[in-house]
């Protein structure tokens, strides 16, 4: 199987919520020094996803990793190559800032293009900055191939399809398609494997190759080539008026916040 | 795509019923509707749909389309693709709504970029910009930390929209509105993938979603025990449901359907427990629509006492037992 994973560096989305900042002059965020970039979490699991299916045949099966930003830390977009992954290939250039999801999706697409023939393509199920959930199917449909989205379970089957768990509200799906095929992957596929110490020293050695607009032939990229607008930015003002009853102790505290409840009519 | 008028929006049906979300986005569509004095149609797509056109049309649209056929039981993006392109061509609506559902936010993406526009997802509210008659889709980013107003020229706008985010209209049985076959001759060849079975995980007794009182836990319960025994005789005694932050479910403490927060069920109970939880803004984001939020943490800076309204800091293993014994006290 030869497999492409989609991976965008973010800001560590597990930070305190107060360390949150925004420039809303400029319809930004504003990167706090202590908020570490990392890998969108569900992108991991992407990876894990792919290398799961590595796993079973090593020989026959490569996965290239594809991230687009600018000004790109190395240390956290070669993370998936000390999982394991094979290729980086790199989307790296100032022009493809303030894109939206469907700037994203289309140089993704035209950079795969290039890439040349695959199976599958994997991204996880959205990102956390902009939570959209879109880049994955936007994507399957540029490239005009089928897509199952929040993927638990993936697994090859003989003549040409994958079996799939779609998660659903009260349950999931299972769904056969066929490859090639775009699957987005969610957190119920499982903790994503650690990178190990050979696969850091693999990945230290390893140069990700890098694509500018015109290498992969887009014109547009970015903040050009988006098809929405943000027209404000804006942080909702919390009231934060917390009743924290205070006892002797935590057991009276207890005892007195069902009391506070009952008072309140709240049960 | 000029002339494009009118407002559609993709219901969805389950046992002959609509879901809930529909009659929102049904609301929803109705009041832009009104404001841009133009039509609202609904699609309902899917396999014996009983009376639910009816309910539609109760619930605010003009004209039902229902594409009922043996081979839309079970959502398939590549199969419904088929009958939301003929039904763009068929309506050319300048707006298209569906629900943040497991099909909605499948089918929405794959039909704006198929149309060469972008949707707009997730989103809290709607509204119409006088001055140019566009969309306006207000949505959270950054996991809840900020909104953000999007808008876009390209017509059609599609959005989807939150479950519980808008209010649908009270029902009105009296309301006139077409209700008319939609048929669809399937390509076959189009068809990419099948669905060989659907799993249901249902959890016994009221569903969170539906429950006046949720009592959830998080990491700081530390394994599964206090769920099955301390969350769920509180949930008993309040005659509520048992809900989770993410991490039990990734630890198989507890069903994934449980699991409450932007990428689980989004509720808004009348009364939220949140105990051992830290109130990350993702968790927060499905449940900050609760009436009132008790937390019970034993940090007094975990996050979670800026969102509540009564807090205790503690070890839940000491202040749970107490808090239940009084709560059985009083309600007796
Ligand atoms: C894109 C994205 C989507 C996400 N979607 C969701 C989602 O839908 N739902 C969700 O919940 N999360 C979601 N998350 C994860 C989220 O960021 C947090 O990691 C998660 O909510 C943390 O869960 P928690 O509060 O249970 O755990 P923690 O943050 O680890 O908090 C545990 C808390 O328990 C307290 N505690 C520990 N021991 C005790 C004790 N004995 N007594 C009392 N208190 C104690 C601690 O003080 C701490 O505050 C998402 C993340 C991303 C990036
Ligand atoms: N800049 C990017 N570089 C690589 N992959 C991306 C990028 N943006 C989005 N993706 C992929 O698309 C998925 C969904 O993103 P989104 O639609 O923005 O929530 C992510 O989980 C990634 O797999």
């Amino acid at each position: 199987m030869n497999m492409i994973v989609c991976c965008k560096q973010v800001l560590d989305p597990e930070a305190a919520p107060s360390t949150f900042k925004l420039d809303a002059a400029n319809n930004r965020m504003v990167q706090p020094p202590e908020v570490k970039p990392v890998i969108n979490p569900y992108d991991e699991q992407a990876v894990e996803a792919a290398l799961r299916i590595k796993d079973t045949d090593k020989a026959g099966n490569k996965v290239t990793i594809i991230s687009l930003g600018n000004n790109l830390l190395r240390d956290v977009v070669k993370k998936p190559l000390s999982m394991g992954a094979d290729e980086l290939i790199l989307l790296e250039d100032p022009a493809f800032e303030g894109g939206d999801s469907y700037a994203v999706a289309s140089a993704l697409a035209a950079a795969i293009k290039k890439v040349g023939p695959f199976d599958l393509i994997f991204c996880g199920r959205q990102e956390s900055e902009w939570d959209d959930g879109q880049v994955g199917s936007g994507l399957a449909e540029l490239l005009g191939i089928p897509s199952v989205t929040v993927a638990k379970k993936v697994e090859v089957q003989s003549g040409g399809t994958v079996k799939v768990e779609r998660v659903v509200a009260d349950g999931f799906q299972v769904l056969e398609v066929q490859y090639p095929a775009l699957i987005t992957v969610s957190n119920e596929l499982g903790e994503a494997r650690y990178a190990t110490l050979k696969g850091i020293m693999a990945a230290s050695k390893k140069q990700p190759i890098v694509w500018k607009p015109a290498d992969i032939g887009v014109d547009k990229a970015g903040a050009a080539a988006r098809k929405t607008r943000v027209v404000k930015l804006f942080q909702p003002v919390k009231e934060g008026k917390c009743d924290i009853i205070s006892a002797d102790s935590p057991a009276e505290a207890g005892a007195l916040l069902a009391q506070k409840l009952r008072e309140n009519k709240v049960i | 795509m000029a002339d494009n008028k009118g407002i559609l929006v993709v219901g969805e049906v389950a046992e002959g019923k609509l879901l809930p979300i529909t009659a929102e986005i049904l609301g929803a569509g109705r009041r832009l509707a009104d404001e841009l004095k133009e039509q609202l149609s609904c699609f309902l797509i899917g396999a014996q749909m009983g009376d639910a056109g009816k309910a539609a049309v109760a619930a605010g649209a003009d004209k039902v389309y229902v594409a009922d056929d043996a081979q839309l039981k079970d959502y398939e993006n590549s199969t419904y693709m088929q009958v939301m392109e003929k039904a763009v061509a068929e309506v050319a609506p300048r707006i298209i709504i569906m629900g943040q559902t497991a099909n909605g936010r499948d089918l929405a993406p794959r039909l704006a970029f198929k149309l060469g526009v972008s949707a707009v997802m997730d989103c809290l509210e709607l509204a119409i910009d006088q001055a140019t008659r566009l969309m306006q889709c207000t949505r959270a980013v950054y996991g809840g930390n900020a909104k953000a107003i999007f808008t876009s020229e390209a017509v059609p706008q599609i959005a989807t929209v939150r479950t519980k985010a808008s209010s649908p209209l009270a029902p009105d049985a009296g309301r006139k509105g077409d209700v008319v076959p939609f048929a669809v001759a399937l390509d076959a060849s189009k068809i990419k993938a099948k669905v060989l079975q659907m799993v249901k995980e249902e959890v016994a007794g009221i569903k969170i979603e539906d429950a006046a009182a949720v009592v959830a836990g998080g990491r700081g319960l530390g394994g599964p025990e206090p769920f099955s025994k301390e969350l769920a005789d509180l949930a008993r005694i309040l005659k509520g449901a048992v809900g989770a932050s993410r991490p039990p479910c990734d630890n198989k403490w507890v069903p994934d359907s449980i699991q409450v927060g932007l990428t689980g069920k989004i509720i808004a109970p009348e009364l939220y427990i949140a105990v051992g939880i830290s109130g990350s803004s993702q968790h927060m984001s499905g449940c900050a629509g609760s009436k009132c939020i008790v937390a019970i943490n034993k940090d007094p800076e975990a996050n979670i006492f800026k969102e509540a309204r009564f807090g205790v800091v503690g070890d839940w293993k000491v202040v749970l037992p107490a808090f239940m014994a009084k709560v059985k006290e009083l309600l007796q």
